[in-house]
């Protein structure tokens, strides 16, 4: 038995990370923390079976295994080969981020000057790429204005404020959703600005409002989270995180 | 057949200071640690390293061999992730960072591989990449309109030409024929590709005739064109991975990490371990597993 009764608020999380890929289809899901592999993989194995999913090294899952199990394989997905499915575009990614704006620009650089930076993180690693070529969404496991900032020191993830209208390169540029533990989030504010489209049970617009930097466009408006299914509380519980994994992204 | 078997340092002994050069790998992945060790104890410096970065980068920043570097991340893979040379070389401002999206590496390594002055990428339009390099990044307007007329304005990746390159694989033989023994081959046959020298270390040298029999030939990456010398380096990639031949070294890659937090305990890792030769190295190495095992050290 499966109790819908005491849902965490991980939980919630999870299943608003899979509701990132509905209607994906057949393309490469790549989510880069524990949360958004529990989305992804709890996705396939409801709605998207199509998904192609990856071990984070170079092997094509044909099993949809627990997150950081080993399970049987369907391919093969070298490094160079994941940039051939960037350019084509039949990816979904989640990265993380430790910045990000209003219009969805994403820092996970490095904070300050960009020649000589005050702290130094990753680089930008695969962003531009992933930002320009395919959708891209971000899971933020502690929504704060930190995160939430007016400015970021490196734009790493292109934001929607960056296409350049009379250049159609930037076509392809789809900044999706972002996924908090506060709620999840769009950009289909005014002018491609981020918008609240629920809010997890529990927390208030007052709550997102005073982690958030910058205005949050329809968060009066914004509705609740949905329920996962009994179902889906499940495979989450029993099939992907049995080790509780997700409590360590998100306090219960 | 020419017998290209040569000796870590006298590959590295036909480097000059202020050349361009290539690393392999990935992150911490199959890094040609021995080739940079060998460095550590030469003359060079002002080095441009071009790498998918890891602590290679890493351990040339701690020397202050590195000038310029071209990367699209630095990572360690595993706790601590950020590697603290590379940060300390950043922070202070001491090398001068052309920081670009990881297609980008690939797609300036193949231009050079091909010979072309750039190639055209869609990766970092409208990021601060264009920023990190000024001038030297420029963008190429397409000749061909869309179906409504207009013309992508793309990124002109330039090509990232090599000096010398330096690359670990599993196997090997003595003239430059080698294959990876693992699920990534990385960029190492383009690094080779895109380079006037070519310096490839291996686990193991075998006779040809056995190479192509103990790897499947699609992981025969490198031939011999493409390669100028040829090293056994049993270990060579350590402390990163090196696929079928051994994982990485976690143990050892954090407490390279914990070094660097002082100019005490650094000196101290650098006289335990990177004042030899190879070989002093690996004996080292050997010595701190063994020394923690009997301390009761988790591994």
């Amino acid at each position: 038995m499966t109790s819908t009764e005491t849902i965490t608020r991980a939980e919630y999380c999870a299943i608003a990370c899979a509701d990132i890929f509905a209607g994906a289809g057949e393309i490469m899901a790549s989510p880069m923390s524990t949360m958004s592999q529990i989305g992804a993989r709890l996705a396939r194995l409801t709605t998207e079976p199509d998904l192609l999913i990856t071990d984070g090294e170079a092997l094509i899952l044909a099993d949809t295994p627990a997150v950081g199990a080993k399970g049987a394989i369907e391919g093969w997905m070298p490094f160079r080969k994941v940039f051939d499915v960037v350019a084509s575009g039949r990816r979904h990614v989640v990265m993380g981020a430790n910045q990000i704006d209003r219009y969805g620009n994403q820092n996970l650089s490095a904070f300050g000057p960009l020649q000589q930076p005050t702290r130094q993180m990753f680089g930008v690693r695969g962003a531009p790429g992933n930002t320009i070529n395919h959708a891209t969404s971000y899971w933020v496991g502690k929504h704060n204005k930190r995160v939430f900032c007016d400015k970021v020191d490196v734009v790493a993830g292109v934001g929607w404020d960056k296409v350049d209208p009379e250049n159609p390169a930037y076509k392809y540029l789809n900044v999706y959703r972002v996924v908090t533990n506060l709620g999840v989030f769009d950009f289909g504010g005014p002018g491609h600005t981020f918008r609240a489209l629920s809010l997890h049970p529990g927390v208030t617009a007052d709550e997102v409002a005073d982690n958030t930097s910058f205005e949050v466009a329809d968060l009066a408006d914004a509705g609740v989270t949905r329920e996962p299914t009994a179902e889906e509380l499940r495979i989450i519980r029993e099939v992907l995180d049995p080790r509780n994994l997700r409590d360590r992204e998100v306090a219960a | 057949m020419r017998d290209k078997r040569i000796t870590l340092d006298d590959a590295v002994g036909q480097l000059r200071s202020g050349m361009t050069i290539g690393l392999g790998g990935w992150g911490s992945r199959r890094k040609p640690m021995a080739f940079v060790r060998a460095i550590l104890r030469s003359d060079v410096k002002d080095l441009t390293v071009v790498t998918y970065g890891g602590p290679d980068l890493g351990l040339l920043c701690s020397a202050g061999k590195v000038k310029k570097a071209y990367y699209g991340f630095v990572s360690l893979d595993s706790a601590p992730f950020y590697d603290p040379w590379f940060s300390k070389a950043r922070t202070e401002g001491a090398i001068v960072a052309r920081e670009m999206d990881e297609g980008m590496v690939k797609c300036g390594l193949e231009a050079a591989a091909a010979r072309l002055p750039f190639l055209p990428i869609r990766a970092g339009l409208g990021s601060d990449v264009q920023n990190f390099w000024g001038d030297e990044l420029q963008t190429v307007t397409s000749p061909y309109p869309d179906a409504s007329g207009k013309h992508e304005t793309l990124i002109a990746m330039p090509a990232l030409n090599l000096d010398v390159a330096f690359v670990h694989l599993n196997i090997g033989d003595a003239h430059g024929n080698a294959g990876y023994q693992g699920v990534d081959p990385y960029f190492d046959d383009l690094y080779c590709l895109a380079a006037e020298k070519r310096f490839v270390s291996v686990e193991k040298i075998v006779e040809t005739e056995q190479l192509v029999k103990e790897v499947p030939l699609q992981q025969l990456i490198l031939n011999r064109m493409m390669v100028d010398g040829v090293v056994e380096a049993p270990n060579g990639a350590h402390f990163t991975l090196a696929g079928e031949s051994y994982g990485r070294d976690e143990k050892f890659q954090r407490h390279y990490a914990e070094a660097a937090k002082t100019p005490e305990s650094w000196q101290a890792f650098v006289d335990r371990f990177l004042s030899g030769s190879e070989d002093d190295y690996q004996a080292a190495v050997e010595k701190f597993h063994a020394d923690s095992e009997k301390t009761g050290e988790q591994a």
